[in-house]
């Protein structure tokens, strides 16, 4: 029982990035926006609130610092991916064009502007974490899920799974997600009845902006102490969690699990006497979330469609 | 005569990119260093010339496996698919090259080099036909398929080579290919190299930058010149359309991303079948970078082979500048700065050629004037 604890404990630090991430880029495709620059803008994030953190944790720490570095996320995320908007929605450019852009930007004046900054021009950003909560006050003492959920965590997991409940319901309970939807599968029916697709988009792309900028803090705090303007790839896993989730909230968390659970398995099969004893080498056990997922895309996907009007940039004058 | 004046409008756009890109550039060194801003553009921009012979030779040598990533991209962008897994296809085909070059040594000398870049093509070719195949028959998204074959690539590798006599334990590396493996210098050793005393200092270069173009130069003729790509192209433009005028969309699919994995396997051949003193597949859990460069070579070509030469040229060719930046105290990764910011500014391309088309009416326009009022008069 211990082992099934600890797994779901490891999960969480592989699935609730991911889940931010990937919800961020379905507002953006579901407004029909392809967002591929999700790594780039979860650096971006990443950078800034670590930089902060890294700067004022002399003088606080805790949750009430991590809550500082959240708003920062969001905020830096949200005005990098104006950039994406910007080339994608008012220019009408090729969506992959900008998007690789930015995935290129970010890293590389991560770096720059760490080693401008820092003294001895060190790259890599050092933080403490004081971060994990030992135990929910409470909701920690509950038998089983007390130990599951609300034991050895960190306040972003209860964020995560916030922001999944609420996309829920904003892409399926309100007028703005109807309108998004709309926007992403005909922006010229769209537009007929008086709905801004160009406002839409933006709005999407800046959801998405948000929450990947989220995503990369969130990546970075419980898996390491030091930030070197990398996510190792999360954005682009989050892209593909994306399409595994067929652009659906409910199939994402599915998907960031499913992902996120094989990741543990594969990073963590040291620590489950089980798995440890089984003497599969450890570059086998690494290949094992990504032969997984492709093994369940192929048997899954047959139907899977993409938002209609996703990475077709909209031109009011044709329609 | 319009294919002409498109190619150089397209061209002229992504021109005013890079201007724009260098302009950026020049105000981050600006903001960091004042002093030595101008010194620093006037590096980047002479890039390679700031080594002479040698530095040229070596712009070349960065430009070979980006101008094959490049095209691999850019190929696969012409039949409407986004190929974000060159990086797994140029691993691929590059351990495979590897593990011929070491172990076939049986091979006569003049040919085993030729084989093991063949193998490594053949293998980039498998790992890329997997992609279309996924996309083709079990609708799987390019880019997702891509993704995953990337990460079982790099781990499947590092498996295979910890567990197998390619493995260099001591430097955690691949071991050296035979001499016969390496590619050769086809003469390029004569023209690229500075004296240093009485020696000559030799830059890495090799006959790969002339197979590299001549691929490239190959793709144009396959893709303007024939049927079949003529067809390929048609699935990018319009699937719906090509299906109609009787083009299998999922024969058109499987083998362009064979193609571009070929092309792909192509560049890791050329990187890894090199001397002691060159590249080795390292054991480190990080995907090669050059297959991530493709893309941007790709973008700034416009996913025209011959313009894909030329875009993969000029950013091995910023990128040897920033090298030679560091000595005036600025970080080399300003380069990537740049470069993306020039794709950035690519992508307003549409706007550019919009004024530019502007300009050219009222142009027009007034030429067209006098004659009015002659009318007039």
């Amino acid at each position: 029982m211990d082992a099934v604890y600890f797994l779901v404990q490891q999960m969480m630090f592989f699935s609730i990035p991911l889940l931010i991430v990937a919800l961020g880029g379905m507002f953006s495709e579901r407004s029909g926006v392809v967002n591929i620059a999700l790594e780039g803008i979860m650096v971006s994030g990443a950078f800034t609130s670590i930089l902060l953190i890294s700067n004022l944790q002399s003088g606080m720490s805790g949750q009430l610092l991590l809550l500082i570095a959240i708003v920062v996320a969001i905020v830096t995320g949200a005005l990098f991916s104006l950039l994406h908007a910007y080339a994608a929605i008012s220019l009408r450019s090729d969506q992959t064009i900008s998007g690789t852009a930015l995935n290129m930007i970010a890293p590389a004046s991560a770096i720059y502007l760490a080693r401008m900054i820092q003294p001895n021009g060190v790259q890599q950003v050092q933080f403490t974490n004081t971060f994990r909560i030992e135990k929910v006050p409470l909701l920690g003492d509950i038998p089983v899920l007390g130990r599951l959920l609300f034991q050895n965590a960190y306040i972003t997991t209860y964020i995560g799974l916030l922001i999944f409940v609420i996309a829920a319901f904003v892409l399926y309970r309100t007028r703005f997600g109807l309108r998004l939807r709309a926007c992403g599968e005909h922006p010229q029916a769209a537009d007929s009845v008086g709905i801004n697709v160009y406002r839409i988009r933006y709005a999407g792309v800046l959801i998405s902006g948000a929450l990947a900028g989220l995503g990369g803090l969130v990546y970075v705090i419980p898996t390491s102490t030091n930030f070197n303007a990398t996510v190792s790839g999360y954005g682009f896993l989050a892209l593909a969690v994306l399409i595994f989730g067929q652009w659906k909230p409910l199939r994402i968390l599915g998907a960031a699990f499913f992902f996120g659970l094989m990741k543990t398995i594969s990073s963590a099969y040291s620590g489950i006497p089980f798995l440890r004893d089984l003497g599969i080498p450890s570059d086998i056990y690494k290949m094992v979330p990504f032969i997984a997922t492709l093994i369940a895309l192929a048997f899954t996907s047959k139907r899977s469609q993409a938002p209609r009007a996703s990475g077709v940039p909209y031109d009011k004058g044709l329609r | 005569m319009s294919n002409l004046r498109k190619s150089l409008s397209s061209m002229s756009a992504s021109l005013v990119a890079i201007l724009a890109g260098l302009v950026a550039g020049f105000v981050i060194l600006l903001f960091s260093n004042p002093a030595n801003a101008g010194k620093g553009l006037l590096t980047i921009l002479i890039g390679g010339w700031n080594n002479g012979m040698k530095g040229v030779g070596q712009v070349l040598y960065y430009a070979t496996p980006i101008i094959m990533t490049g095209l691999a991209v850019g190929f696969a962008f012409k039949t409407g698919m986004f190929n974000i897994g060159a990086t797994g296809q140029l691993m691929v085909g590059g351990f495979v090259s590897i593990y011929v070059g070491v172990t076939w040594t049986f091979l006569p000398g003049a040919l085993h080099w030729i084989v093991a870049l063949l193998m490594g093509m053949l293998a980039g070719m498998a790992w890329g036909m997997i992609v279309g195949v996924f996309k083709a028959l079990l609708n799987v998204h390019e880019v997702i398929t891509s993704i995953m074959l990337n990460y079982i690539a790099l781990y499947g590798i590092n498996y295979l080579v910890k567990n197998s006599n390619l493995f260099d334990s001591l430097r955690n590396q691949t071991v050296n290919v035979a001499a016969t493996a390496v590619i050769p210098k086809a003469g390029l050793d004569k023209i690229f190299y500075i004296t240093k005393g009485r020696l000559n200092d030799v830059s890495s270069v090799n006959a790969g930058i002339l197979i590299a173009i001549a691929l490239a130069i190959l793709m144009y003729i396959l893709l303007n010149k024939t049927t079949f790509g003529f067809e390929l192209k048609a699935c990018g433009y319009n699937r719906h359309a090509s299906r109609y005028a009787g083009i299998s969309e999922n024969r058109a699919i499987i083998t362009s991303m064979a193609i571009a994995g070929g092309l792909s396997g192509i560049a890791g051949a050329l990187m890894y079948l090199a001397p002691a003193s060159g590249l080795h597949i390292h054991m480190e859990e990080v995907l090669a970078a050059q297959g991530f460069t493709g893309i941007a070579v790709a973008l700034l070509g416009m996913s025209n082979p011959i313009g894909i030469i030329f875009s993969g040229l000029f950013i091995a060719h910023i990128t040897v500048g920033g090298f030679y930046l560091q000595s005036l105290k600025y970080m080399k990764e300003i380069i990537e700065v740049i470069i993306g910011l020039i794709i950035y500014f690519s992508a307003f391309s549409l706007l550019v050629r919009d004024l530019i088309a502007k300009a050219g009416k009222r142009r027009a326009k007034k030429g067209n004037q006098p004659s009015k009022q002659e009318a007039v008069s």
